[in-house]
């Protein structure tokens, strides 16, 4: 099991409580797409799953970590090291081009592999826009390079919150086409939160975020 | 309507309060440090005036026997038969007990607007008839005034607060009687206004001397020099004060244009929306400015005592020590605030009157950025060659100045690209990852920071300008009191007879008794004191030449040649080679020229001989006396105790020398006070902009770290990129200082005082700049950085959430 | 308030004028006052009169520089007693005042002195005749030759002078009544002054010849309560004769003035029978807006006048401001001449 969620709870400081026990579970090489309605706090448990926020109670537990016991570092390196996120917006570092931001996480994680790179480059389909700069691309663009950037290091576990949220129908498509590709090429994991059935559907399971609790 | 527009744009400053106390902090500071500076200032020059107009009218210059004597009604007569616009004055003392006071009496009539008499007269409300008829009226101090009220046989007494202690002022028919003294004169005053036609003094009378004037104009000239200093100071700092009102205005207008877009078309004409703008500008520059004005007053009555101090031992100019508050400092200094926060929001208001009312929210083209540096280089070009250009034209001080403010705003402009050119070749050598990524975002930043970063910029030129200037001052001029003090004791009779008594007490007591003889000669309307001096080694080993010929000192004393000093070598151009004509008819070649720091007027050596050729009744009453040094006090208190002298007529050498060198000290601590003071207002400047960056700077920062870096290290990078880029500023501002320093010597102190000072380079006072500079980048980032390390990831993580 | 002031607040009656007289110096405070009957007796009365308050030597002068251009030149030294009588060196109560200024079409230059009786440095004897204060200097004779000299920061003249007709007595043999009321002064004129020299001006000198016109008059008392300033006309007409014409503004306007013939006759003009009337008015330069274009008739001599000043900005901005400069004159006769206006305001 690459990951189990078991019962986590979460409630922001000053807010109703978010998750009330919420429990998945994936396997490698697995997909999963998350659905429920907006702000049942699908984002709040991919967060939580990608070692961005802490819990207040239950585990994760992510290719045999515990996130719980990971303090601040402990995070930020599993983040580097296992896990890929792609979010809604606001993905790519915006003072780096195209190219560096493609190979920023793998880099960072001392994981770059210079022909995978290349390859995802070419399936990107940008062109000569990888010396641009993030702000100069279309969302689809941006969405694209972000999914070749988190695929670059060959991350455990892919998580996607709505990824093609902000795109029209052609562009999310796409975006979509490259990111299931992708996954399946390196065997990579995949939670992909969506409100989109006809997306859910093109993934190997899905679960359902209801009162802070999953329904398989 | 214009209620609820007022409304609307108030709510901003609600919602952004740290916006509204940095702009109202940012006006503060830099009308809190202008206007101590301007009150520093005020109060050194209005002391300056205040002694100048005590009796001793010492702005105008005086006519006086050269025997010392008192002269005679005909010779005054004489004078003014001939167009001598001149006041006669009797001074002595009038015994009252044990106690002696000075009578001054002035001819009331022929000099009604010296001050100490206007103030006077008005103050005791005394008639003409009254103070010009006899018996006449004695004005003085209040203490002195009821004394002398107890006295038989005296005029009238009036009190007044425009007389020092010891003085009794009166028309000099008064004192006559007073003093017994009937038609007797001890000088002339001579009055501002001559007439064009007048008979030269040598013609009229040949025994008189005219002494230049003592006091005022000679402090006020000697000291302008530390006040342009101050002046500078303080503009920088207002400048700098104004970078942070611009930052502070220019966001609360960007963030305000939704808001205005609406309110105009929901019908509010642009011109009213444009007036409850500038009101609003105005409101705010009058409550930073009455802060800033309450800042200036802490600062200078802080700074104040430091500087009086300075004046009064380097100068001998009497500021007193205490601040007093005057009115048009008050007003002068909102003006400054209101002046200065309208300049520094000129730009957003400007853009604002041009916003079309249905224009997309402005997208920001990225080759924009590449167009304005280009446009700023450019700029900074066309400033540098316009202030070369204006100093070429006009030369001089005014020249000077433009030269020197376009040396600094072309800089100030080319900072941003520069600093844009040294982050690429960063960026492009930059090794992994965090390394690329902190370069570029730097970069990036930079819009953001660079009026910031030139403020600091400035802040940092204006130190080591400043810094070096003041520096090299002190240093030139110790070595120069080291060459121009040899005598180990400077004593001064009170006339010729008791001259040459002491020089014969003093001849077998003393290694070498040098005397210093010098007549003033009117040359052309300037004064030109000619010295006449007799040879002595200490004159050839010591005296500061700065520009020499062959056999100079061999010339000089063989009568064949003289020596001029620098501010009349500068001023006429004549340099050894040339000839100067001392006085019509007597010309010499120049052997060489020394320097003479602090003296206004020109001044020339010739052998004794010569002099004495010329000017046969040449006072001989100063002389500088040579012997050990541990012989000096004794050798001080023998003449005291030997001769009737005045008091301070025997100075010793090391007590003048180390005078001098202590208010230099004091100098330095009011410098470095200012410069901590503008490094603090720069400071103060990248943190407001790093404070207003903040919301976008998440954008930025949260997707580094959702790759994998803790708050803490981006944190830490923070304060590393904040460091980093004060550094590099600090180093560009090393060279824009020096040519600071050089323009404030070789330009600007030529032209404003005729003398050119040598320029040191002090490495360890810029290490230590540096060093403050780096710091200042530190704290200035320090809040922001804590405030990064502390942020729950919940914040970071809405900029990635849909609802944004 | 400074000295200067003050100084002027006692030298009446001018600051009595600018103070719209209130009540100083109507009394004559022990000053001798002018009887009428009484002539002044020559060569004695061109000397002071420090019994009297109040005294003046005034001369004015129209020139034509060796430019073709008209100038105009003031020569006025005044004598203003603190207590009648004199007393020796500084303690004379006799201050002295000179004025003295050169006006061209388009500039105004003026200098002041100040000084007081007693030690020499300021005077008037009447043989020979000197009158005098600091280097200024008026002197010679009165019915022959004379020199005069003055000068300023930026100005200075010399000039020689011949009379060429005889001394005149204003009002009733030089008894010259000031007001309805009774105030008088004593009063005589050298109208027929031929005069060349030169004049020292920023541009540079400037040989000038034409004529010049010496008043002379000292009083105690000279003015009514009521009156505020004078208008005083001293011109020279093309066919020889010279008028005199004053206008005392108050509560009723009160004229006098004096026909002088080519021959010197003099005819006094009594209260109504000259006629001044402003026309228009001017900037003076630093002073108040004056009148500088007037219309002047008087009647039974068949004069009726425009008169209009050379350079209206010619305000004497002294410690005692007033305005005074040359004058054209144009219509039924044609010639030159000198304008005096005081009480505008700015005094
Ligand atoms: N950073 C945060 N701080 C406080 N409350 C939050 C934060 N993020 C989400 N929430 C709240 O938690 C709930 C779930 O939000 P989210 O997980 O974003 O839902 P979803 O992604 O399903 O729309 C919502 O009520 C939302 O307002
Ligand atoms: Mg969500």
């Amino acid at each position: 099991m690459l990951l189990t969620v078991d019962t986590v709870t979460k409630t922001y400081p000053g807010g109703r409580p978010v998750l009330r026990g919420a429990s998945i579970t994936l396997d490698r090489g697995q997909s999963l797409a998350l659905t429920g309605e907006s702000g049942s706090g699908k984002s709040t448990l991919l967060n939580l799953t990608g070692a961005l926020d802490g819990f207040d109670s239950g585990e994760i537990i992510l290719d045999g970590v515990a996130l719980s016991r990971l303090d601040d570092a402990g995070r930020a390196a599993l983040r580097r090291d296992r896990v890929a996120l792609v979010f809604q917006q606001f993905n790519l570092i915006p003072a780096l081009t195209v190219a560096q931001n493609l190979s920023f996480q793998a880099r960072l994680a001392g994981r770059l592999d210079a022909d995978w790179l290349k390859e995802i480059t070419a399936r990107l389909g940008l062109g000569d826009l990888t010396e641009r700069y993030p702000e100069q691309l279309s969302g689809g663009q941006q969405q694209r390079v972000a999914i070749g950037r988190a695929m670059a290091g060959r991350p455990k576990l892919l998580l996607a919150d709505e990824p093609t949220g902000n795109l029209d129908e052609t562009a999310a498509g796409t975006v979509l086409d490259l990111m299931l590709d992708l996954v399946r090429d390196s065997g990579t994991a995949l939670l992909l939160v969506t409100h989109s059935q006809a997306i859910a559907a093109r993934l190997d399971r899905r679960a359902h975020l209801t009162g802070g609790r999953v329904a398989a | 309507m214009i209620g609820a527009a007022l409304l609307a744009l108030g709510s901003h400053w609600r919602r952004h309060p740290v916006q509204l106390v940095t702009l109202l902090l940012g006006v503060a500071l830099a009308t809190g440090l202008w206007s101590a500076v301007q009150a520093i200032n005020g109060e050194a020059r209005a002391s300056y005036a205040q002694a100048a107009n005590q009796i001793g009218a010492g702005g105008l210059d005086r006519l006086r026997r050269a025997d010392g004597a008192a002269m005679g009604l005909e010779q005054y007569l004489a004078l003014r038969r001939t167009g001598w616009q001149v006041a006669a004055v009797l001074e002595g003392e009038m015994r009252l007990g044990l106690r002696a006071v000075a009578v001054t009496g002035i001819d009331l009539l022929a000099y009604p607007d010296l001050p100490a008499i206007a103030e006077s007269a008005a103050a005791a409300e005394i008639a003409p008839v009254e103070a010009l008829t006899a018996p006449g009226r004695l004005f003085a101090a209040p203490a002195l005034a009821l004394t002398l009220q107890g006295e038989p046989g005296l005029p009238p007494v009036a009190a007044t607060n425009a007389l020092p202690p010891d003085t009794v002022l009166t028309d000099i028919g008064t004192a006559e009687a007073l003093l017994n003294r009937p038609g007797q004169i001890s000088h002339l005053l001579v009055l501002p206004k001559q007439p064009l036609v007048r008979t030269p003094l040598a013609e009229i009378a040949p025994d008189l001397i005219r002494q230049p004037a003592s006091g005022a104009q000679d402090i006020a000239r000697l000291t302008d020099s530390f006040h342009l200093n101050l002046t500078a100071f303080g503009l920088l700092s207002f400048v700098v004060g104004l970078f942070i009102v611009h930052g502070a205005v220019g966001l609360a207008f960007e963030q305000r244009r939704g808001l205005i877009r609406t309110l105009r078309a929901l019908g509010l004409p642009l011109r009213l929306l444009t007036r409850l703008l500038l009101a609003e500008l105005c409101l705010l520059a009058l409550m930073g400015g009455a802060a800033g004005l309450v800042l200036g007053y802490l600062v200078a009555a802080a700074l104040l005592p430091d500087v009086a101090a300075t004046l009064r031992g380097l100068y001998g100019a009497p500021v007193s020590g205490a601040l007093e508050l005057r009115p048009v400092w008050l007003l002068s200094g909102l003006g400054m605030a209101v002046a200065g926060t309208l300049l520094a929001s000129a730009q957003a208001l400007w853009r604002l009157a041009r916003m079309p009312i249905l224009a997309a929210p402005g997208q920001r083209a990225w080759g924009s950025g590449r167009l304005r540096a280009r446009s700023q280089l450019l700029l900074a070009l066309v400033l540098l060659l316009g202030g070369l250009a204006g100093f070429a034209l006009s030369g001089g001080l005014i020249g000077g100045f433009v030269l020197l403010g376009a040396v600094l705003m072309a800089a100030a402009l080319a900072l941003p690209p520069t600093l844009s050119v040294l982050l690429t070749i960063g960026a492009a050598r930059a090794r992994g990852p965090v390394a690329e990524w902190l370069w570029s975002d730097m970069r990036a930043q930079l819009p953001g920071l660079s009026l910031a970063l030139m403020a600091l910029l400035l802040a940092l030129a204006a130190n080591i300008g400043v810094g070096t200037m003041v520096a090299s001052f002190r240093l030139t001029f110790d070595g120069w009191l080291d060459q121009r003090l040899t005598s180990t004791l400077y004593v001064t009779a009170r006339d010729d007879a008791q001259g040459a008594a002491l020089a014969d007490w003093l001849e077998p007591r003393a290694d070498a008794v040098l005397p210093i003889r010098s007549v003033e000669i009117d040359r052309a309307g300037t004064p030109l004191f000619v010295y006449g001096i007799v040879d002595h080694p200490s004159y050839r080993t010591h005296w500061p030449l700065i520009a020499r010929s062959a056999q100079d000192w061999d010339r000089v004393m063989r009568g064949e040649a003289a020596l001029i000093n620098e501010q009349m070598a500068r001023r006429e151009g004549l340099w050894p080679g040339d000839n100067v004509e001392l006085a019509p008819g007597w010309s010499l070649p120049v052997a060489a020229v020394y320097s003479d720091y602090g003296n206004p007027t020109g001044q020339a050596i010739v052998a004794l001989e010569r002099l004495l050729d010329r000017y046969p009744g040449t006072p001989n009453t100063r002389f500088g006396v040579h012997l050990a040094p541990e012989r000096a006090e004794g050798l001080a208190d023998e003449i005291d105790a030997t001769f009737d002298l005045p008091v301070g007529a025997v100075i010793r050498q090391e007590t003048l020398k180390a005078r001098s060198r202590a208010i230099f000290e004091k100098t330095f601590l009011v410098t470095g006070a200012l410069n901590i003071l503008t490094l603090g207002v720069a400071g103060f400047a990248i943190l407001t902009s790093l404070l207003t960056l903040w919301t976008q700077r998440l954008p930025q920062l949260a997707p580094v770290w959702a790759l994998g870096l803790t708050r803490a290290r981006l944190a830490r990078l923070e304060l590393a990129r904040a460091v980093a880029l004060a550094a590099m500023t600090a180093v560009l501002a090393l060279p824009l200082g020096l040519v600071l320093a050089w323009l404030l010597l070789a330009v600007i102190n030529v032209a404003a005082f005729g003398w050119r000072l040598p320029m040191y380079l002090f490495p360890l006072d810029w290490l230590r700049l540096i060093g403050l500079a780096l710091a200042t980048g530190a704290l200035a980032a320090a809040l922001p950085a804590l405030r990064l390390y502390r942020l729950p990831p919940a914040h970071l993580l809405r900029v990635f959430a849909n609802e944004r | 308030m400074n000295v200067r002031l003050l100084v002027f607040l006692l030298l009446w009656p001018w600051a009595a004028l600018a103070q719209g007289f209130a009540g100083l110096g109507t009394e004559a405070d022990g000053f001798a006052v002018p009887e009428r009957g009484h002539s002044p007796v020559f060569p004695a009365d061109h000397g002071p009169h420090p019994d009297f308050r109040i005294e003046w030597w005034y001369l004015t002068a129209t020139l034509t520089g060796a430019d073709g251009r008209e100038y105009g030149l003031q020569w006025t030294l005044f004598r203003s007693a603190l207590k009648p009588g004199e007393a020796p060196g500084w303690h004379s109560p006799q201050l002295w005042m000179g004025h003295a200024a050169v006006t061209t079409p388009d500039s105004h230059l003026f200098a002041e002195r100040l000084s007081r009786g007693g030690i020499g440095q300021a005077g008037a004897h009447a043989t020979p005749f000197r009158a005098w204060i600091d280097e200024w200097e008026m002197a010679g004779d009165m019915g022959g030759d004379m020199v005069l000299s003055a000068g300023g920061r930026d100005f200075a003249y010399h000039l020689t002078m011949r009379a060429k007709g005889p001394l005149v007595l204003h009002g009733e043999g030089g008894y010259s009544v000031k007001s309805a009321a009774g105030q008088a002064s004593y009063y005589y004129s050298q109208p027929f002054l031929e005069v060349s020299g030169s004049l020292t001006l920023p541009e540079g000198e400037m040989p000038v010849t034409g004529q010049a016109w010496i008043d002379r008059e000292w009083s105690s008392q000279p003015l009514a309560e009521d009156q505020s300033g004078w208008d005083w006309f001293s011109l020279v007409l093309d066919d020889g004769s010279r008028v005199m014409a004053f206008r005392l503004r108050g509560s009723s306007d009160f004229t006098s003035g004096t026909w002088i013939g080519p021959d010197g006759h003099a005819t006094a003009l009594p209260d109504g029978s000259i006629r001044a009337e402003p026309l228009a008015t001017a900037p003076s330069g630093t002073g108040p807006e004056v009148p500088v274009r007037w219309r002047l008739a008087i009647p039974a001599r068949g004069l009726d006048v425009t008169v209009d000043a050379l350079n209206p900005r010619a305000w004497m901005g002294t410690s005692f401001a007033y305005w005074e400069g040359p004058v054209r004159v144009s219509g039924s006769h044609g010639g030159r001449g000198y304008l005096e206006m005081t009480g505008y305001g700015d005094e």
